[in-house]
């Protein structure tokens, strides 16, 4: 097999070195009733490579590739172009086959590019400090919140309505274990976002208020307020960005005076992949950094006073802290990591400056021309590239019966939030620049169709 | 009056106050310090209760009240400059001072040369 | 105080720079320095072209982001050589052997790639409706399949994107059983003293009380001890099989009925799975949980420190709390099982890890991985792997300390000790040394039962003639250790850099790049 470089004769030296008579014998320890009489049953035995390219190809096959339709889905994972060299770069052996960078002498390469992509992501979304990277945008917010139990030794966390389902369903699953109390509510299918009642909901023993920027239905709100509210009460207001291209046309939350800025970098690099593995962005006020989670890469010396780079704050991290650890959390999202990276980097801020208007540019054209078809109403006069329409009726179907033409129509706020009548109509519609004219013409034509 | 602990604390006591650290043979166990933990103000510490968390490059080790008491303040110069404990382990690298609430409980701790004695034999 | 000694006081002796000559621009020969992006780049360069076109920003409610933001960039051909210098100062699997032990270093393949590159994988978006997206559905599903199968165990959940998560997962469901049950009460996890820092670190995050279980000489759990324990507040154990010191836990089914007679569960770490994939299932040793690195077993990439993927396979008992979502065939079509259509059937679930359904991207990798292999393939691979640890176990131990090599064979990790080494001299040393005999080192220092652990694993993609030399270098630095040869203290040598320095790291973390005029 190609991947087993020892022959039998190899296999024979080295039993003989052991003093084996047979690699049985190295298993002695394991029970006679756990032992078994061959191959396990049940499983094909190894097949060629040719053999195993036909059949993940044919099963690749069978999904509805979105560069191949007109495409609009978002609510927390976008489709952009990442450009040819990105994948190749990360496809380097030196990365692609690095490990964690313990040993940092010879890990200079992911530790030089681990602290770039901390200040990369600090300054995207406006903290002093960032880590090198959570597994996603959803963990990384429920670290967020454990974050802020520990700073302000509060039990209470407040999430608006605009944080994405997913990422409220993840807080609240752990919140059981860290007995933190959620209070979470819908969103409306309007143009305004809850931040009013989120200011009057916070009290002397919220920890922390969460809300998404830009939110789930693509509304965008003045953090200002709420973070001096927050503050007001010895609160911390944590912000979490689903889309990272955003920040290239918007003030940032740690502009607005967050504490903790947590996002899904999805966008950059990493490609929709079916949701994952994707790259959780996690930033915060330097005051706080000894409770971040996760790894981060700081600046030393080495003995001959050249500039090199190791991980540092290690004493946070559970496999020395153990039990007192500041999260689960073991490894990054390395690779992920390496990938945004890239992608900013060639981007430069003129280039994501350039990106998030073009973005922004085609939201805006498709959201005029979809308000042009009869029963459609655009629901969020302010957002970015992302945008939220009333059909005038369930949109689920809708959806389903747009697929069946082969345009994938965005994300029905059905699907995020089953059983939800109020908000049963919306659609959650997407723009990149990946989007053509063509693409919006051909949605707004079948959903008119679809409509009547 | 200065007390250890076979946990490696002194205790300096003046009146009913308190000064608590690490010892010389402690630190120097414990590698290069870069951060401590100091208790808050006004921490109510048992005798015995984790009251500092010392933490190396590679570790961290937890410190223990020797007395119980109130907690009157971390040492602020350990912010800046961990390293006093390794250079001034028993002076000042001091952790916390504290307001003793039971000074019977000095006489479960040894004095300077007991605890000489005792690391000897470690 | 406790004194945790693992701390160390790295030596900071400057390295002699040898006598060859300085260059002009730092670099030696094939040995590039690589400045910072914030260095060299531009914030008004970009290597990307856009189309011409309006670029409008009128809808952002006036929230447009007036400041500078500070985010360098670079022409195409800058970036790629900036990336390329970089990644040539990275050890990695490509280049040689990687013996960390625990941590399954073995080849990644390029099959892998080319299957998750595939569109019909890669530019899919999670949230499509299922009826677009049966092919990864169903990728999803034989993964699990063969995930379940190999294991003996009866389901699996794909979502946790790591191995930690996949702890916690496995914590969570015997957590969720335990209150159905009404047996919230149970609050303590019994763990081996040999443990990875996750699993204590995992359980108190869960809310429970870790206590530690020693090992025998013989360097397993002391079973009676375990069994001692047991008792109507135990909820369970977390043990690793093969153990952190490379050892088959040869009672761990007698410890599963001890503890299920009790009242509890048994959670297995996987992370030395490659030890008996093929010829050992954890379900027939009474694991009611047990997370698979799909990062190490079956091959998908490290990349540096991520991205990996844990799934949780489960026991019938545990089956009932996996966690939401999952993938499940009706007739002869996919379905994703989510919180609204857990229905009747999943009711238990204790719910949502992660936002989607996890690491789709690892699941085509490991696949492939195993398609290729087979069931016979990946019971040679356990074999290979166990049959090359105990070769470089049984070459070693005349040179290194290895506690344990004179009670039997060990299993796919060979596991030594700095106690032979001179006065002065320890494992940090002697893995220091190794980096100049081009091989990345071992793990150090784990597990904490062994004085100065160092733990090989080689896995079974390394040829003997590989082993050969990787056991050479290892016993030429073994053996100045021994004599106390005073140029480890100073080596890496010939490393992009020398030792660095982590305590002025961590007393002054400096974890962002800031411009020269405004650093104080």
């Amino acid at each position: 097999m190609r991947y087993l470089p020892l022959t039998p004769a190899d296999r024979t030296e080295m039993l003989a070195v052991i003093g084996a008579p047979h690699v049985d014998a190295l298993f002695a320890d394991v029970p006679e009733a756990a032992r078994l009489d061959g191959p396990i049953h049940g499983l094909p035995n190894h097949a060629t490579e040719l053999a195993v390219e036909r059949h993940m190809t044919a099963l690749a096959r069978r999904n509805t590739v979105a560069g191949e339709v007109p495409f609009f889905l978002g609510a927390g994972a976008y489709r952009h172009h990442v450009p040819a060299t990105v994948d190749h770069l990360i496809q380097r052996g030196e990365f692609l086959t690095a490990y964690t960078p313990y040993q940092p002498e010879i890990a200079q390469g992911t530790l030089q590019m681990l602290f770039e992509f901390q200040t990369q992501v600090a300054r995207l979304l406006g903290t002093d400090v960032a880590n090198a990277s959570m597994y996603d945008g959803s963990t990384a917010c429920w670290e967020a919140i454990g974050m802020a139990r520990r700073i302000t030794r509060r039990g209470k966390a407040i999430l608006s309505g605009g944080l994405h389902p997913h990422y409220v369903s993840v807080a609240k699953t752990m919140a059981r274990y860290t007995g933190d109390q959620l209070e979470t509510a819908l969103p409306n299918l309007s143009a305004d976002t809850d931040l009013d009642q989120l200011i009057a909901a916070i009290d002397d023993d919220t920890s922390c208020v969460v809300v998404q920027y830009p939110d789930i239905l693509g509304r965008i709100a003045d953090l200002r307020p709420l973070a001096d509210a927050a503050h007001a009460k010895k609160a911390l207001l944590i912000a979490v960005v689903t889309e990272p291209v955003a920040m290239g046309a918007l003030v940032t939350p740690g502009e607005m005076d967050a504490d903790i800025v947590v996002g899904e970098g999805q966008s950059l690099g990493v490609g929709l992949q079916f949701g994952g593995p994707y790259v959780g962005l996690f930033g915060c006020k330097e005051k706080y950094v000894r409770q971040m989670p996760g790894r981060l890469c700081g600046e030393t010396v080495d003995a001959d006073g050249r500039r090199g780079f190791v991980l540092t704050l290690s004493t946070r991290e559970q496999h020395i802290r153990r039990e007192k650890a500041t999260s689960n959390i073991c490894t990054n999202s390395g690779l992920c990591a390496l990938a945004f990276s890239i992608h900013m980097t060639l981007l430069g801020e003129a280039g994501l400056r350039r990106l998030a208007g073009l973005n922004h540019a085609g939201a805006c054209h498709a959201a005029d021309r979809l308000a042009q078809v009869p029963g459609v109403r655009l629901v969020t006069p302010s957002f970015f590239n992302e945008f939220t329409l009333d059909l005038g009726q369930e949109a689920r179907p809708i959806v389903r019966a747009l697929a069946d033409r082969g345009i994938l129509a965005g994300v029905s706020l059905g699907r995020l939030y089953p059983g939800e009548d109020g908000l049963a109509n919306g659609l959650v519609v997407a723009v990149t620049e990946t989007t053509t004219a063509e693409d919006v013409e051909a949605l707004a034509t079948a959903l008119q169709e679809v409509l009547a | 009056m200065r007390y250890f602990t076979e946990e490696h604390e002194w205790i300096e006591v003046d009146g009913a106050i308190g000064t608590v650290g690490i010892t010389e043979y402690a630190q120097g166990q414990l590698g290069d310090i870069v951060f401590v933990d100091v208790p808050a103000d006004g921490r109510e510490l048992a005798k015995g209760d984790e009251a500092a968390v010392v933490e190396s490059v590679k570790a961290a080790s937890d410190v223990y009240c020797p007395v119980s008491g109130t907690v009157l303040e971390g040492n602020p110069a350990l912010a800046d400059q961990p390293d006093l404990v390794n250079s001034d382990a028993e002076g000042e690298g001091w952790f916390f001072r504290l307001t003793l609430s039971d000074e019977t409980e000095l006489d479960d701790l040894m004095e300077e040369a007991a605890y000489e004695a005792y690391v000897a034999k470690l | 105080m406790t004194i945790n000694q693992s701390g160390w006081k790295p030596e900071m002796t400057a390295s002699d720079a040898g006598t060859a000559p300085a260059t002009f621009t730092g670099n030696r020969a094939l040995m590039l320095e690589e400045p910072l992006i914030f260095e060299i780049g531009s914030t008004k360069t970009t290597g990307v072209d856009f189309a011409a076109g309006d670029v409008a920003h009128d809808r952002l409610g006036d929230l447009t982001r007036k400041n500078p933001i500070g985010l360098p960039g670079l022409a195409e051909p800058e970036a790629v050589r900036h990336y390329t210098r970089l990644s040539r100062q990275n050890y990695a699997i490509d280049l040689g052997l990687f013996p960390l032990g625990s941590c399954t270093m073995k080849h990644n393949p390029r099959l892998n790639e080319k299957m998750a590159r595939l569109p019909g994988f890669a530019d899919v978006h999670p949230l499509q409706p299922v009826d677009t997206v049966q092919g990864a559905l169903e990728v999803i599903h034989q993964l699990a399949h063969w995930l379940v199968t190999l294991t003996g165990m009866t389901s699996v959940a794909m979502s946790p994107k790591a191995g930690a998560h996949g702890e916690l997962c496995g914590i969570l469901a015997i957590k969720a059983a335990l209150e159905k049950r009404g047996e919230g009460h149970r609050r303590v996890i019994l763990v081996p003293e040999s443990a990875h820092g996750t699993n204590p670190a995992t359980a108190a995050f869960a809310g429970f009380a870790v206590e530690d279980i020693p090992a025998t000489a013989d360097g397993r759990v002391d079973t009676a001890a375990l069994i001692a324990r047991l008792g109507p507040d135990v909820a369970g154990v977390m043990i690793t099989n093969p153990n952190t010191c490379g050892l088959f836990e040869r009672d761990l089914r007698t410890i599963s009925d001890a503890v299920h007679d009790a009242g509890g569960y048994v959670y297995c770490d996987g992370a030395n799975f490659n030890a008996i994939v093929g010829r050992v299932r954890p379900g027939d040793l009474g694991v009611d949980a047990m997370h698979i690195n799909l990062h190490k077993t079956f091959s998908t990439p490290h990349g540096g420190g991520g991205p990996g993927s844990g799934p949780v396979v489960f026991s019938d008992a545990l089956t009932p709390f996996a966690p939401l979502p999952f993938v499940e065939r009706q007739g002869d079509h996919f379905v994703l099982v989510e919180e609204e259509n857990a229905g009747d059937h999943h009711a238990d679930s204790f719910g949502r890890m992660v936002a989607f359904h996890g690491q789709m991207g690892m699941f085509t990798r490991a696949l492939t991985y195993i398609l290729s292999h087979g069931a016979d393939g990946l019971k040679q691979v356990a074999e290979d792997a166990v049959l090359n640890a105990n070769y470089v176990l049984r070459s070693l131990e005349d040179v290194l300390d290895a506690p344990f090599a004179g009670a039997g064979p060990c299993m796919h990790e060979s596991l030594f000790s700095d106690s032979n080494f001179a006065e002065g001299f320890s494992t940090l040393d002697a893995a220091k040394g190794l980096i100049d005999e081009g091989f990345h080192p071992m793990t150090v220092y784990f597990p904490l039962v062994v004085h100065g652990a160092m733990l090989v694993e080689p896995t079974e993609t390394e040829s003997k003639a590989a082993l050969d030399q990787f056991i050479g270098a290892l016993r030429s630095v073994a053996e100045r250790a021994k004599a106390g040869d005073p140029s480890l203290k100073t080596a890496p040598h010939h490393a992009p850099r020398a030792r660095l320095d982590e305590t002025r790291a961590a007393r002054k973390p400096i974890l962002v790049w800031k411009e020269p005029e405004a650093a104080e």
